[in-house]
């Protein structure tokens, strides 16, 4: 069992999410992650979904996918080499004499304060899984009020074709 | 030209070559009853809408037409959805019509609102709400498109009734329909028919094993030229029945679960596998480990996503069978050295014959029925049948000379299907002789499409096997709950052959051996109207041979002659 980034592209139109999330839960495959937008072309939009599974469940998730009628295009990116991000919105508990410290792990991480309220900050970051990860364990001490994560976005550096990976 | 949106999806099902319609009126489809009125497409009102959309599915497997049915918002609508996910487990061409509340009210639990969209969505190909009268057009013929090409199923669209009522300035479009996301398949890797045919020509112990997929893609006439052309022994799926020709010596009948013994022994000792348009079900399979587990697999089927499911396919081929079947012939050799394999299948022919035995006073085998049916029309007919013991019999002791000869509900196993199919089937094939095999628990379920067939002069006979039980469920009982028959008791049942008069039907009742046949001969007379014929069965009588659920298909119980 691993997981996989698979990346669906879908026409833009009402109910294709809705599809796409019936076909995952009716044939019981497991997602970690599901993440939707816009692209460059307004007509179609993005899925990046994290499933767990073994070669046999990835290849049918994928080609059950592909059967819909309003997906066009379905790619398993795990054999590719990515740029994978995802965003994190946290709110730590942050009394005045822990601020600074708080401050600190920001810095290391890269991350960024997007507001300050009397008892709390709410820090943003992006990163790969393990980042957000361990940045979730930095905050952990503190104490951490709320959480959303965005889920998976990914992307295929270069041109595509030539960076697969040997 | 200015048209209504109900008066345009007229023009539309007309287009697609529509000749009739399944339905049922309401509030929310009055401006699609409306143009029906004038519209030269024929209509056929049922008693329930899932009379309607099992009619539809009967008509499109007899004729291979796309069957339409029609029915109104919220109740109605959700009455078809049996009948929809009937069609969707067997992969049957469908449009279903439902009626929508106005566009302005959806959402805010309207009168009769349903979110059929929605609830359908798991079972169907594709579906469709449509939200302008401008998009009618386009999305009636996209979902005709889908319903039929590739692997078909069941589409279904939703018209809301304002944009049906809408009058908009109408010019017909008849360009071909362009989906990007969604080709038909053609063509078939070359690679792979040459892999395929290099295995087929080694060979030994070669077993065809052909399902509905053979029926969809019209592929029976390939099918059997390949089996003869190199005498390879060829099973069919309950689905399949009718692929390959019952009677030539050839055939081995059906496999799995109720299969002949010796089909599903020739899939235990097989060297090669040609699994043509089938799905590795679990009723066919049982235990996948033991499932021809010295073969090499070759999968032909349109759905790529088919392949590797169950079970993996060492030679796989993506596409049309009768394409893939095309392509094969002209590589694989005339007659294959097979004498020794048609020795042993022969042997096991004769020690394993399909049997059963003799009845109780006043009762009769209902083997002897189908069989006697058989004999009365040389398979010159269409059967359908409900689900459960009536149906495996039907499978069994009919020989399926011709595609669309043998029409069931197999995947979901939908009981209360056969009755309004074979209405259905009989509007596609007037000049066919239409039986539905019953059983008395499954013919109550539609048994208000009496009505239906009496009003539009429909001639379906409707042979009741009456064992007064759910006699599948009553046979699981007795094998494997020590014959504790929880709930599956029904001889409180109406007077058969009373129900059918006060419809002005004809009944009739048969409790003796030496009766069967004048009681069909007569029911094949009328033509004017339905018939029943309520036979008394052995109540016990079981279906055999039989895999138990999970095991390997080698393993079967009953239908050996030294046991
Ligand atoms: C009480 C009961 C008992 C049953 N017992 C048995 C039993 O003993 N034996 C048995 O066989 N069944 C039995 N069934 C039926 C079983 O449940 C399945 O419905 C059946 O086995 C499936 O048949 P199939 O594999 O031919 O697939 P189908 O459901 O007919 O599917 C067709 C396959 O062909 C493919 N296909 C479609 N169009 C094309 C094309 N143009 N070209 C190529 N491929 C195409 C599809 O993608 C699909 O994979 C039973 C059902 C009931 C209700
Ligand atoms: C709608 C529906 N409900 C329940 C079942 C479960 N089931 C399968 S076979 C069967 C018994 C069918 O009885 P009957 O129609 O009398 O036929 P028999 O087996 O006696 O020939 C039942 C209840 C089903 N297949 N379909």
């Amino acid at each position: 069992m691993s997981k996989h980034i698979i990346a669906v592209t879908v026409e833009n139109l009402p109910g294709v999410l809705t599809r796409v999330t019936t076909l995952i839960r009716r044939r019981g495959y497991n997602i970690d992650s599901l993440a939707v937008g816009a692209t460059e072309d307004p007509s179609v939009s993005r899925m990046t979904v994290v499933v767990e599974g073994d070669d046999i469940i990835i290849e049918q998730v994928t080609k059950q996918l592909y059967k819909l009628i309003d997906v066009i295009k379905v790619v398993d990116l795990t054999k590719e080499h990515l740029v994978e991000r995802e965003l994190v919105l946290i709110k730590v508990k942050a009394d005045h004499n822990v601020r600074p410290d708080i401050v600190q792990i920001v810095d290391i991480f890269r991350a960024r304060i997007v507001d300050i309220g009397r008892t709390s900050l709410i820090v943003e970051a992006t990163g790969d899984k393990r980042k957000i990860d361990a940045l979730e364990d930095a905050f952990r001490p503190f104490g951490i009020l709320e959480l959303v994560r965005t889920g998976k976005v990914a992307m295929v550096r270069g041109t595509g074709e030539d960076n697969r990976r040997k | 030209m200015k048209l209504k949106g109900a008066d345009i999806l007229m023009h539309c099902l007309q287009r697609e070559g529509v000749e009739v319609v399944f339905g049922y009126p309401g509030g929310a489809v009055l401006p699609i009853y409306d143009a029906l009125y004038d519209s030269p497409i024929k209509h056929i009102l049922v008693r329930h809408e899932q009379g309607a959309v099992h009619a539809a599915d009967g008509y499109a497997r007899a004729s291979g037409k796309v069957g339409v049915c029609l029915a109104t918002s919220g109740p109605g609508a959700t009455n078809l959805v049996t009948g929809i996910a009937t069609a969707n487990m067997d992969s049957v061409p469908l449009v279903c019509l439902t009626g929508q509340v106005a566009s302005t009210l959806i959402g805010k639990d309207a009168f009769q609102e349903a979110d059929i969209t929605g609830i359908s969505l798991p079972i169907t190909k594709h579906g469709y709400q449509v939200q302008r009268t401008e998009d009618v057009e386009r999305i009636i013929k996209e979902a005709f498109f889908v319903a039929r090409t590739n692997r078909p199923g069941p589409v279904l669209v939703d018209l809301p009734k304002d944009v049906m009522a809408r009058e908009i300035d109408f010019e017909a479009n008849d360009a071909e329909v362009k989906i990007r996301s969604y080709r038909v398949m053609k063509g078939v890797n070359s690679g792979q028919i040459i892999a395929a045919a290099e295995a087929i020509n080694k060979a030994q112990r070669p077993v065809i094993y052909a399902g509905g997929g053979v029926i969809a893609s019209n592929a029976a006439e390939e099918l059997r030229q390949m089996a003869e052309k190199c005498r390879i022994p060829v099973t069919t799926t309950l689905m399949g029945m009718g692929a390959f020709p019952g009677t030539s010596y050839l055939s081995l009948g059906m496999l799995g679960m109720h299969g002949t013994r010796y089909a599903n022994y020739a899939i235990g000792e097989c060297d090669v596998l040609i699994a043509v348009g089938v799905r590795f079900d679990d009723r066919v399979t049982g235990k996948l480990e033991t499932f021809a587990p010295h073969a090499r697999v070759i999968h032909i089927d349109i759905d790529a996503a088919e392949i590797g499911k169950n079970t993996a396919a060492h030679i796989p081929i993506v596409g049309e069978a009768r394409e893939a079947l095309q392509a094969l012939l002209p590589r694989l050799k005339t007659q294959l050295e097979l004498t020794e394999w048609h020795q042993i299948i022969a042997k096991w022919k004769d020690e394993f014959p399909l049997r059963y035995g003799s009845p109780s006073e006043g009762r009769i085998m209902p083997q002897h029925i189908v069989e006697t049916i058989y004999d009365l029309t040389r398979g010159d007919a269409i059967i359908t049948t409900e689900v459960g013991q009536n149906q495996m019999w039907a499978a069994q002791y009919y020989f399926y000379n011709e595609p669309r000869s043998f029409i069931s509900s197999g995947g979901l196993g939908t009981m209360g299907y056969g009755f309004p199919a074979a209405i259905g089937a009989k509007l596609a094939c007037p000049e066919k002789t239409v039986f539905d095999i019953a059983g008395d628990g499954s013919i109550q379920m539609n048994i208000q499409e009496l009505g239906t067939a009496m009003q539009y002069k429909i001639p379906v006979i409707i042979c009741i096997l009456n064992n007064q039980y759910l006699g599948m469920v009553r046979q699981w009982q007795e094998l494997f709950h020590q014959g504790r028959y929880s709930y599956t008791d029904m001889s409180h049942q109406p007077d058969f052959v009373k129900l059918a008069e006060a419809y002005g039907a004809v009944g009739m009742r048969v409790n003796r051996t030496e009766d069967v046949r004048e009681a069909l001969q007569e029911a094949m007379q009328v033509t004017d109207r339905p018939v029943i014929i309520d036979f008394w069965v052995e109540r016990e009588a079981g279906v055999y041979p039989m895999v138990p659920p999970g095991e390997s298909i080698l393993n079967m119980l009953g239908g050996d002659l030294n046991e």
